[in-house]
């Protein structure tokens, strides 16, 4: 009981500069094989049924006041589609792009803008939320989703809702889905304004979708068509969406 | 307490219950992962906010921008920590790269991954939030809390914690009977660790989730908006990295061998009691 204590005071910070230097590469090493990722994975299987089994499916995002709104909607990821065919809609001002609704449905639509603008609208002021932190209130104007699938008269097979994009990464075109409980959603709306003007381009013209109750990769800009299927096990490599598939993005996006 | 009041230095006597000892190792663990996968968020936006919004965006020849509190900024080989008004060149430590606020070396992954880093930090919340929860109620039932923690009028008067201060700032610590119960500034931080920085945590970071503000809307009262929120839980995560500081130094101070002894086995030696004339330096730690 007489060690010294500077002898035993050194081995211990040596021995937790070492012990931390191991772990924090040992963890690198460990975090990309693939039974410690399938257990972390798990986790997020957990937060998933839990949030969903807490929460009420039919809870509505926070609305803000018009004086909580950000000064500047601020613009991400693609802000310009590089395709042809969206330069000639744009060039045009929209007036010959149609919005296709299709897949497992009894009445496939193709809807104009002016379709799409003389419908019932809503309007709501909501944050959005980027998984990487930042936030940003903005006013959106558009048609609930949930009225043009009961026209399109959606057949009982379907239960998820894609959204293909005319912005690309790469070679691949965005998409995005959803399932039905989100796609009825009263504040799930395919918007075509923001802030009291015309959607703009950066933000997804002509139309974009807001489904307030998840992050901001899911908001699918430039929607150009939207398919109703069964299973996402088909649609791209079979999670969901482009940053699912491609960076491992969780595709219920609740957290 | 009555026979404690026997005992004296040099008795070796039990001091940590097992569900104590058994949540302190998971949590030794489980913190750094927390800390490391956050960071790593963090690196995906390194700016902080206060309010509903925040986006660090402007376009040039506009004036709209949300002002961040707190930020990591790096141009070229200089990185640079902004809070406030005050600069601070942090070339080199902090702002390496564009996704490296806080570097490598900090962070988990090592190496930009805000998909993976979400993974790790989703998966170990639930390690670190189940057992807090069934230690917390655990210790409520075996009255750790109330018995152990919970300061006596005595102990919150300031004239005794201001002694402690003075005692601990001149590394005299408890001796003998004194040392086998936590002194007021021990059960103070344990407290604020775990009814005040954890629970901060767990809420704050809900608030960053809109499926969760949507659920309880009062998240986003509590904190005063997204922004908020995230803001608040960077400070609770900084102030437990203090925590932790301070507590491996006291650790260290105090003896080590017997101070982690006493964390796995639960044995802990009673420093033996101060000669008055021994000088601090040739006195015996354990």
């Amino acid at each position: 009981m007489t060690q010294s204590p500077t002898l035993s005071r050194r081995t211990v910070i040596t021995g937790a500069t070492t012990g931390a230097g191991l772990l924090l590469s040992g963890c690198d090493r460990l975090a990309q094989s693939p039974s410690v990722m399938g257990l972390l994975n798990s986790g997020e299987k957990l937060t998933y049924r839990v949030q969903r089994s807490i929460s009420d499916r039919a809870a509505l995002a926070p609305e803000f006041g018009a004086g909580q709104m950000s000064a500047h909607f601020r613009t991400n990821g693609n802000t310009m589609p590089s395709s042809s065919d969206y330069a000639q809609h744009l060039s045009e001002n929209f007036v010959n792009w149609k919005l296709v609704i299709d897949g497992l449905v009894a009445a496939p639509l193709q809807l104009s803008l002016a379709d799409l603008q003389a419908a019932p609208k809503r309007t709501q002021i909501t944050s959005h939320n980027c998984v990487e932190g930042w936030t940003a209130i903005g006013k959106w104007t558009g048609v609930p989703l949930g009225t043009l699938l009961k026209s399109a008269q959606l057949r009982p097979q379907a239960r998820y809702l894609v959204f293909h994009c005319a912005d690309n990464f790469g070679a691949t075109p965005y998409y995005e889905s959803i399932d039905l409980i989100d796609g009825f959603h009263p504040q799930t709306i395919l918007a075509w304004g923001l802030n009291d003007a015309m959607l703009p381009v950066g933000n997804g013209a002509p139309l974009r979708l807001r489904v307030e109750r998840q992050l901001g990769y899911k908001q699918a800009k430039y929607v150009m068509r939207i398919e109703a299927v069964d299973s996402l096990a088909h649609i791209g490599q079979g999670k969901g969406g482009y940053w699912e598939d491609h960076i491992d993005y969780e595709w219920y996006a609740g957290i | 307490m009555n026979a404690s009041t026997e005992l004296k230095g040099g008795d070796l006597v039990a001091r940590h219950r097992l569900s104590t000892r058994l949540w302190h190792w998971l949590n030794a663990f489980t913190i750094f992962t927390m800390i490391g996968s956050g960071l790593m968020i963090f690196n995906a936006h390194p700016h902080l906010y206060w309010g509903n919004y925040g986006t660090n965006y402007w376009a040039p020849g506009t004036i709209f921008y949300d002002r961040p509190w707190l930020e990591i900024t790096n141009s070229g080989p200089h990185g640079t920590l902004r809070i406030g008004t005050v600069m601070i060149n942090t070339t080199g430590v902090l702002g390496v790269s564009r996704f490296e606020a806080f570097p490598g070396w900090m962070t988990l992954p090592g190496s930009y991954s805000l998909a993976i880093a979400r993974r790790w930090h989703l998966f170990f919340a639930w390690v670190l939030v189940l057992p807090w929860a069934i230690y917390m109620l655990w210790s409520l039932l075996n009255r750790h809390l109330s018995g152990d923690l919970a300061p006596t009028k005595a102990e919150l008067a300031p004239r005794h914690i201001l002694h402690d201060i003075v005692e601990h700032a001149r590394l005299r610590f408890p001796t003998g009977a004194a040392a086998l119960h936590h002194n007021i500034l021990q059960k103070i931080s344990y407290l604020a660790v775990l009814l005040l920085f954890i629970p901060t945590m767990i809420l704050s970071g809900l608030s960053l989730s809109p499926g969760m503000t949507a659920a309880w809307p009062w998240l986003l009262w509590l904190f005063q908006g997204r922004a908020s929120a995230r803001s608040v839980h960077f400070i609770c995560m900084s102030l437990i990295v203090a925590f932790i500081v301070v507590h491996l130094v006291m650790v260290v101070l105090a003896g080590p061998f017997n101070e982690i002894r006493s964390m796995i086995t639960g044995k802990f030696r009673l420093p033996r009691e101060r000669d008055p004339k021994t000088p601090l330096t040739q006195e015996p730690v354990q």
